[in-house]
């Protein structure tokens, strides 16, 4: 691990914003004391010695599962727009994304 | 077969028992379910929602399978559904306001087998949102009570499922177990929780909190009845590439023969240390002596990276849950709120912000920072080659021993409002479960008699390798008839 990273590296604004969150300052606050505690914690796996361990990316070992290609049917529009916030026709509605 | 007048004290077999032999029909059974929430579900929380009528067409339809000849073991039988998982044309809103509404347009695999079966899916039952707790508390809608200590949470994050079952509103259930959601709510409310090998039931249809990690189980009253939902829910599934290709024993049968002859029984050190509670410790000790009376054989283990789990489950789980949940972002289903000047970057941010409660948006942001530039090689990296050794301790152990017995939680069921504002010390309670996920292995918790000071239930848990859930049934149906004699 990083040894000049410690948990009050912590960006909260800048993760915010990666994870699509609009945060006020004062709950930014509370979550950056909140998660200091937590990374301190997770950073006990510098501990370990891992070099030359494999990842375990998988709930089992798993390789390639193939399946025929086959079209199956998928789900009507008016099924799938009837949980939409907003929809039109067949489309879901949004803001302008493009002047 | 005389029959209570409350049909929600019935375990699963009891009551197919009734419906074979021509006492009870389905609707019957299903009205006694729906009868018994009504009567307990205000003071317990443990439904959010009940669609009755529904219920009573699928048991009008089970009844008439069954005079059509059709048999099965779960033809007929009221389930009582966790919040995650989509049954067509009910509400699945995973505890969680960002799914306020949300009407499940399609059903889960582990549905579409129990519709095959007959089954009849009664409700839907109340948990953490996305699974994120261990207490239920972290539901956006309503708090659900522990039925054997109304104080006290009934544990999570299926702690509606626990509630249900344990407090008779429900003959059975299905829950989801990620770090232990199963097992623990099931040892803290007094029930059987059977949490499946990685890979030995279908994840379709159930909205992902960790993919590599989440399971769907039965929480049941009996280690049979759990045998028998295990069996009907298990198999390969062509939707879910993760859900393996392995032969679905008879669990029920491998139950009932139930047996701790000459099995060997490993006992892991590091879950028997301070910090677990002295009277759980009594209890599970007293389940392991039984065992070992009836015939099986106890062997000191270790574990060695057992104290590592945590911090490994901490960030694996929070980064796959962030990246998981970045589907939710107001366009197509779900929450939505575009503030006063709408742009969809103002769409995306107030609808997750004020879409998802705390606890999810703390994962969320946990887990975006341990995937972030710069920080990726140092903890998601690490975390899953730490993973790795956690793994390698239990494939080490199942080469001496053929199951593990540990407690299921280090704590009976805590008070309600005692967690909330400690995230970490919340997080360490998972201790004694999450290995198992990390590891893919299955485990089950049994109820183990009850504390002594408060009489609080404890369970025992019981851990066996990878896709031996015949043998993790057999012991835990022999051991169940130990601590009952």
């Amino acid at each position: 691990m990083n040894a000049n990273a410690s948990a009050s590296d912590i960006d909260v604004a800048r993760i915010c914003e990666l994870a699509h969150f609009c945060l006020s300052e004062e709950e930014r606050d509370r979550f950056q004391k909140e998660l200091e505690p937590i990374v301190a914690y997770v950073r006990k796996l510098t501990e370990l010695d891992l070099d030359g361990v494999e990842p375990t990316k998988f709930g089992q070992p798993v390789s390639n599962v193939l399946r025929e290609d086959i079209v199956e049917p998928s789900l009507a529009h008016d099924t799938v727009l009837a949980n939409a916030p907003d929809a039109d026709e067949n489309e879901f509605r949004m803001p302008k994304i493009v002047e | 077969m005389s029959l209570p007048s409350d049909l929600a004290t019935l375990t699963v077999a009891a009551a197919q028992d009734a419906l074979r032999a021509g006492e009870l029909s389905s609707v019957e059974l299903t009205q006694g379910i729906l009868d018994a929430i009504r009567a307990k579900n205000d003071a317990l929380g443990a439904y959010l929602t009940v669609d009755a009528e529904g219920a009573l067409r699928v048991a009008a339809d089970a009844d008439r399978r069954r005079k059509n000849g059709e048999d099965h073991d779960l033809l007929g039988i009221p389930i009582a559904i966790k919040d995650l998982i989509n049954v067509t044309g009910q509400p699945c809103t995973c505890a969680s306001k960002i799914l306020q509404g949300y009407v499940a347009p399609y059903d889960a695999t582990v549905i579409a087998h129990l519709r095959e079966a007959g089954a009849v899916p009664c409700g839907r039952v109340n948990m953490d949102e996305f699974a994120m707790g261990a207490s239920t508390e972290h539901s956006a809608y309503q708090i659900t009570r522990n039925p054997a200590a109304p104080d006290r949470v009934p544990g999570g994050s299926s702690g509606g499922s626990a509630c249900a079952v344990a407090g008779e509103l429900a003959l059975a259930s299905l829950g989801t177990d990620t770090g232990g959601s199963i097992r623990q709510p099931a040892s803290f409310c007094g029930c059987v929780g059977l949490k499946p090998s990685y890979g030995r039931v279908s994840r379709y249809g159930v909205t992902a909190f960790a993919s590599s990690l989440d399971q769907v189980g039965p929480l049941t009253k009996t280690v049979e009845d759990a045998a028998i939902l295990l069996r009907t829910i298990a198999g390969a599934d062509p939707h879910d590439q993760t859900c393996l290709d392995r032969p679905v024993p008879d669990y029920r049968a491998a139950a009932r023969a139930g047996s701790l002859r000459g099995v060997k029984i490993g006992v892991p050190r590091e879950y028997f240390v301070e910090g677990t509670d002295p009277e759980v410790m009594a209890q599970v000790r007293h389940g392991i002596a039984l065992a070992e009376k009836a015939g099986a054989e106890i062997h000191e283990i270790s574990l060695p990276h057992t104290e590592y789990a945590i911090a490994v489950y901490y960030i694996c789980a929070t980064a796959e849950a962030s990246a998981n949940l970045a589907r939710f972002d107001g366009i197509r289903y779900g929450y939505r709120e575009v503030g006063p000047e709408p742009s969809i970057q103002s769409l995306y941010d107030l609808s997750r912000t004020h879409g998802f409660g705390p606890e999810v948006k703390r994962r969320i942001l946990l887990g975006t920072y341990v995937l972030s530039s710069g920080y990726y090689d140092a903890y998601y990296n690490r975390a899953l080659k730490a993973r790795t050794l956690v793994r390698r301790d239990f494939l080490e152990a199942f080469r001496h021993v053929d199951a593990i017995f540990c407690p299921a939680s280090p704590t009976p069921a805590f008070p309600l409002n005692s967690t909330v504002n400690n995230p970490l010390q919340a997080y360490l309670c998972d201790a004694f479960t999450i290995p198992a996920n990390l590891a893919g292995i299955c485990g089950i918790s049994i109820p183990c008699g009850r504390t002594a000071t408060l009489n609080l239930p404890v369970g025992l848990q019981i851990l066996a390798p990878a896709f031996a859930e015949e043998r993790l049934l057999s012991i835990a149906a022999a051991c169940e008839r130990e601590l009952a004699s």
